[in-house]
């Protein structure tokens, strides 16, 4: 999981002043490239300030190196969906992982990310309406600041239990089957322990018993029958 | 003493064996189907393209209503791939671009991107600015040309972008909206080089800008004005003139654009209509040379000759629709026109190469229960005699999609059900004695053989063929889909309403469609549009009408508006036959379903109108007499939350009408609750469930104390919030945002419970069972979305613990319950942060109501999530005492937990999920869920695991055979002691 290309700085937002004046078609079509490009600029060279309707907010969701463990779905960005505010404007993610929201208000806003078989958290990124150039964001799961606007998933989701596989050890490794295990031991190991007890001894525990009236199962079934 | 160890040896066995098979809350892979099922749908199809050239799987992409972009394999109508936009990012226009893009034109046309043919991936997205919205139009170029960028155009608000079809670059845009143009049609010249924008600046002037494809710059511009106004209305039908209509409607223009000065031809419609009344519209349907004018009765089809007449081609009667023209050859173009008359749909595709062929003409059977033809897309094929046949793909009034081809349909999906607006269920019919509807499925040699393929399989020892043949035994298993009553109820019909005003039942089992009806199709020409608004049980036969069958009433609104009048229909529940249909002379504000039945146990309904008067149904002196009785203690409220008031009502007899009618009630303001409309404005308001139960009011506590609910039914919550902070999230700072909740007695309006939280926001999603509220919102403080629950506790009740009181009669136990006694409550609340946005959100619910509960959350994933009320507790602390503890009570933390294994959706999406519904099964652990949205999805649940029954993996041959090993022990060690027993006795 390495960054592919570190001069991708993947958080860049750019105010975008509408209407454009149109006497200058060729100004204005640098402008409209660097929209389009905003998401390969890095933050310093974000559009100029002024006072526009929005700002673009774009970033990256990272699935590399995801999905190839365990859980069976493959890491496609192909159903990934980013959704700001609740659901204000939902977006999708392009095969290279990058989204943007354009015409966004300065303020504070929730973006989350939904992929099925991943857990993402939501983030928080502030737009400055003062400072057009600030862009903030963190995680509000662990409240870990973001530099880059890179989602990345905290964890895979299981959806399902897993069927252990029917194996003796498992069986033997269980509560049950340690008392079976106790059990065992008490058939087959005490016999020769009482073997090694002084016979005098045994005969005085075995009268004892007698004397307590236990009586056997197997004389109950006799005397049944 | 060896044997009786021995004994308790395969006793132990015996216990481990049936331990191993008890339910957990999660389910395995290999266990989906089995209790569940899920259904995908599109919904009402707006656009389709179809893309039939290659030669592998033959598709169709579609875009609907529900703002669905998918792509349908045109020989099953299978979803090959699909996505759901956001909720205001409706789809405007679809083409297909380069043969590999599907091109989606969105927002009023500020949103264009891109997908992947094959698989659906999005390549590219281009955002589209300007500054006030137009009807958008989307040009790609038919032809690919190689080496050179094909650029896509786009007009919508005042502007004309084109963009690269590559990669999505804007690569210029000219604003027109400076000129004041309205663009109507955007053409490309054949060689690609320029760009016409045809449209008109003001109301009667037409304008023509030519510009180059490369540049974007203005090459010429032409203006002319015309003597009329125009309507906007516009039709393309070659690559140089152009028809318009006049804002009378009863013109046409026939604009010539190509030569150096604009000319134009004028011809009065009523010169080539006989008998033409009414509004004229000119269809916006595509096709070379002809123009297709809608009339009130008829849809004309007009030829273009030379440049200034019409010739009338085709007079079709209504209902019918034309589709688009599909160009064969150079010369040669296809359209089909779809005639519906009583039972049939009469598709007549036409070629047209100057000259009208017959075409074929080909007729179909129609379900009369899809309605008239909404829409048709045709597409072609070569035959192998190279002939063309034509397929073609209809949408229906019911949004549900047919592919017709030769006089077959193809395939059909009932796609009414990706917009259910709401539902109910019903029960199966008894299984009566001798008629079996399903057939006895086994006989005890098969019934042995699978539960022995069974055993097999848990013990590993099965092979990957026979894996199969256990799976296959249990997905489709003949028990569940079985169109009788069950004994655990499991078995119903969820009987669902769609916003086209159709009926369907469908069945648990399996999901398929038992009946349906389609109620706008009955109706008078006067009662439309009909909006259908809601679905309830209008008789539920139970003691004294076992004979008959149930109904539910669906309650529509005839006509636009809210003060329009109602309609009722009732509907058998086992057939869908419509019983009877109940034009009304009121509208309809609210519906109240009371708990009272008449004699022949029809529900009572009472519909409050927008004069305020409440109207009793049904209309019988039965049910009059029976609602006279409890008229007194019956009150109503309503919530206006556009002017934040909340009023309580009782009820008087008799309504001041002119005509006497004594089912109309008079409602008589009691109390009313005005919010301050500068700080607070009404967002949510919840309510317990009707059918609610409550298996007790005591609740036993970690200390043996005891608790008192409050559990009253008549609880409302309402949740208003801030009015700057009303919007969406990020529109309002924390410090002038607030929520507040409160719990209200409906019946006097006396506020129980208030609480105020500084910094929150909706959307607000709340849930009301028993003696407790949970909601959902969002916290701008701590920027996360929080969920909260207030229980409410009745303290009048508390002193009743003293035993000495219960025994000398000095409790008050037995004293009624009134709403106007003061009650002395106690609130105790907690909230939590919860990680996602929620869209929906109920509670389970159960039989007898024994079984704890469990909260389900659709989460902005189209997931649904069942979490434990236990986290929901407002006792939970951050170290409980071992009391608590014993008692199960779940050490404190901030956030709720989200264990993916409790997502009952498991690995499934509910796409566009908007609500979940929860209805009891008679097997008291168990409830049923279903939670629809473009999606159905429905499964059984069980929030406390199945204690009261076995479970569907139980291994009966492996309990048989334990059995019979541990007699055959018993015996094998009897002997043994036997034996052993004589030895010692020798000895």
């Amino acid at each position: 999981m390495t960054m592919k290309r570190r001069s991708m700085a993947t958080m860049a937002y750019s105010s975008s002043s509408s209407p454009f004046p149109a006497t200058a078609p060729s100004l204005l079509l640098l402008l409209l490239s660097l929209i389009a490009l905003s998401s390969l600029l890095p933050p310093t060279l974000a559009a100029p300030t002024g006072p526009g309707e929005g700002f673009s907010v774009a970033g990256r969701v990272k699935l590399e190196g995801m999905g190839s463990k365990g859980f069976g779905l493959p890491a496609k960005t192909a159903n990934t969906k980013v959704i700001l505010n609740g659901g204000q404007r939902v977006t999708f993610v392009r095969p290279d992982g990058y989204f943007a929201f354009h015409n966004v208000p300065a303020g504070t806003h929730l973006i989350e990310v939904v992929s099925l078989g991943y857990f993402f958290s939501p983030v928080r990124v502030d737009i400055s309406a003062r400072n057009p150039g600030k862009v903030q964001a963190a995680l509000t799961e662990n409240r870990r600041h973001l530099n880059e606007l890179v989602f990345e998933p905290l964890k895979e989701e299981q959806y399902y239990e897993m069927r252990e596989p029917f194996s003796i050890m498992s069986l033997l490794k269980s509560p049950m089957g340690m008392m079976l295990g106790f059990m065992l031991v008490v058939v087959f190991l005490m016999p020769k322990l009482m073997e090694n007890i002084d016979p005098e001894e045994l005969r005085r525990t075995q009268e004892e018993m007698r004397a307590q009236g236990v009586p056997s199962l197997s004389s109950l079934v006799a005397r049944n029958t | 003493m060896a044997a009786r160890v021995r004994l308790g040896f395969l006793a132990l066995v015996l216990t481990l064996i049936l331990s191993s098979s008890t339910l957990s809350s999660a389910i395995f892979e290999d266990q989906v189907g089995i209790a569940d099922w899920h259904q995908k749908y599109i919904g009402k199809v707006k656009h389709a393209v179809f893309h039939t050239q290659n030669k592998g799987r033959k598709r169709v992409v579609v875009s609907t209503e529900e703002n669905v972009i998918a792509s349908l394999d045109l020989r099953t109508g299978d979803i090959f791939w699909r996505h759901v936009l956001g909720k205001n990012d409706s789809i405007d226009q679809l083409n297909i671009s380069l043969g590999k893009y599907v091109v989606t034109l969105s927002s009023e046309g500020s949103i264009l991107r891109a997908w992947n043919l094959p698989d659906g991936q999005m390549i590219w997205e281009s955002n589209l600015q300007f500054s006030t919205p137009s009807k958008p139009l989307l040009h790609v170029p038919a032809t690919i040309k190689m080496g050179r960028d094909n650029l896509i155009l786009v007009s919508s608000g005042g502007w004309l972008h084109a963009i690269s079809s590559i990669d999505g670059v804007i690569v210029w845009r000219k604003e027109f909206a400076t000129e004041s143009l309205e663009v109507k049609q955007v053409l490309q010249s054949p060689d690609g080089d320029t760009v016409s924008a045809l449209g008109y600046v003001g109301s009667s002037k037409f304008a023509i800008y030519h510009i180059n494809a490369k540049s974007g710059e203005v090459l010429n511009h032409r203006t002319t004005s015309f003597p009329i106004d125009f309507s906007g209305e516009t039709a393309i039908i070659s690559s140089d003139v152009l028809v318009a209509l006049d804002a009378a409607r009863s013109n046409l223009f026939l604009i010539n654009f190509k030569a150096e000065n604009i000319e134009y031809n004028q011809v009065h419609i009523s010169d080539l209509v006989q008998d033409f009344s009414g509004v004229t519209e000119l269809l916006p349907v595509k096709l070379k040379g002809i123009v297709a004018i809608k009339t009130a009765l008829s849809i004309f089809l007009l030829r273009v000759k030379g440049v200034s007449e019409f010739e009338v081609i085709e007079k079709i009667n209504h209902p019918a629709v034309v589709s688009d023209a599909l160009s064969i050859t150079e010369a040669e173009q296809a359209f089909a026109i779809v005639q519906h008359t009583e039972s049939k749909i009469e598709i007549t595709v036409k070629l047209d190469n100057g000259i009208i062929n017959e075409g074929n003409r080909e007729t179909i059977r129609a379900d009369q229960n899809r309605g008239s033809v909404q829409n048709v897309f045709i597409n072609n094929y070569v035959r192998t005699d190279k002939s063309h046949g034509f397929r073609a793909l209809i949408v229906m009034e019911d949004h549900s999609l047919l592919l017709v081809q030769q006089g077959e349909i193809v395939w059909s999906r009932e796609d009414g059900l990706a917009s259910i607006i709401d539902l109910t269920t019903s029960e199966l019919p008894v299984e009566k004695e001798g008629v079996s509807v399903a057939e006895v499925e086994h006989n005890l040699f098969e019934w042995l053989k699978g539960h022995w393929l069974k055993l097999k399989g848990t013990l590993l020892l099965a092979s990957p063929d026979e894996l199969a043949a256990i799976q296959a035994i249990r997905l489709k298993s003949s028990e569940k889909t079985k169109m009788t009553r069950d004994h655990n109820g499991f078995r119903k019909l969820i009987i669902v309403l769609t916003r086209a005003g159709k009926i369907l039942a469908l069945h648990t089992g399996d999901g398929r469609v038992i009946w349906s009806h389609f109620l706008s199709l009955h109706l008078s020409e006067d009662c439309k549009p009909y909006t259908a608004l809601r679905i309830y049980q209008w008789q539920v036969p139970h003691h004294h009408a076992m004979h008959e069958n149930p109904s539910v009433l669906v309650v529509g609104r005839c006509g636009a508006g809210f003060d329009a009048p109602g309609i009722l229909s009732v509907v058998d529940s086992y057939s869908g036959k419509e019983l009877k249909s109940l034009k009304l002379a009121h509208s309809i504000t609210q519906v109240i379903p009371l708990t009272l039945m008449d004699s022949s146990e029809h529900r009572l309904h009472l519909i409050v109108d927008s004069n305020l008067h409440a109207h009793l149904y049904p209309r019988t002196p039965d049910s009059l007499n029976i609602f006279r009785r409890e008229m007194s203690n019956t009150y109503l409220y309503s919530v206006e939350a556009g002017t934040s008031v909340i009023k309580g009502y009782s009820l008087q007899n008799r309504c001041n009408l002119e005509v006497a009618d004594e089912y109309c009630l008079k409602m008589k303001e009691l109390w009313s609750i005005v919010f301050p409309s500068e700080s607070e404005k009404i967002t949510t308001t919840s309510t317990r469930k009707m059918n609610e139960v409550v298996h007790t009011q005591a609740k036993v506590i970690g200390d043996k104390d005891v608790m008192f609910k409050y559990i009253s039914k008549n609880m409302l919550f309402v949740a208003t919030v801030a009015p700057n902070a009303a919007g969406e999230i990020g529109s309002a700072t924390p410090d002038e945002a607030s929520l507040v909740a409160y719990l209200i007695d409906a019946v006097t309006g006396r506020i129980l419970h208030r609480v105020t939280h500084q910094g929150a926001q909706g959307p607000v999603h709340a849930v009301v069972s028993e003696n407790w509220v949970i909601y959902h919102y969002f916290n701008l403080r701590a920027h996360r979305y929080e969920m909260s629950v207030i229980e409410i506790y009745d303290q009048s009740r508390a002193d009743n613990k003293d035993v000495w009181k219960l025994v000398l009669g000095k409790h008050n136990l037995t004293a009624p319950i009134t709403s106007y006694a003061r009650p002395e409550v106690v609130v105790k609340s907690q909230s939590y942060f919860f990680t996602h946005s929620v869209k929906a959100m109920a509670v389970t619910a159960t039989a007898k109501g024994i079984t704890s509960k469990q909260l389900l959350i659709g989460t902005i994933g189209d997931q649904v999530l069942a979490l434990d009320k236990r986290y929901l507790d407002p006792r939970r602390s951050a170290n409980p005492t071992p009391a608590e503890k014993e008692e199960g009570i779940i050490p404190l933390t901030d956030s709720l937990p989200i264990n993916p294994q409790s997502y009952v959706t498991h690995s499934l999406q509910v796409e566009g999920l908007r609500g979940i519904v929860s209805f009891p099964a008679k097997l008291e652990s168990t409830t049923l869920v279903f939670s629809y949205g473009v999606d159905l999805f429905y499964t059984r649940l069980a929030p406390s695991r199945t204690y009261d029954s076995l479970t569907e993996d139980f291994s009966y041959a492996l309990l048989l055979i334990t059995i019979v090993a541990l007699v055959a022990a018993i015996f094998a060690t009897w002997i043994l002691s036997e034996k052993k027993e004589l030895r010692d006795k020798w000895r």
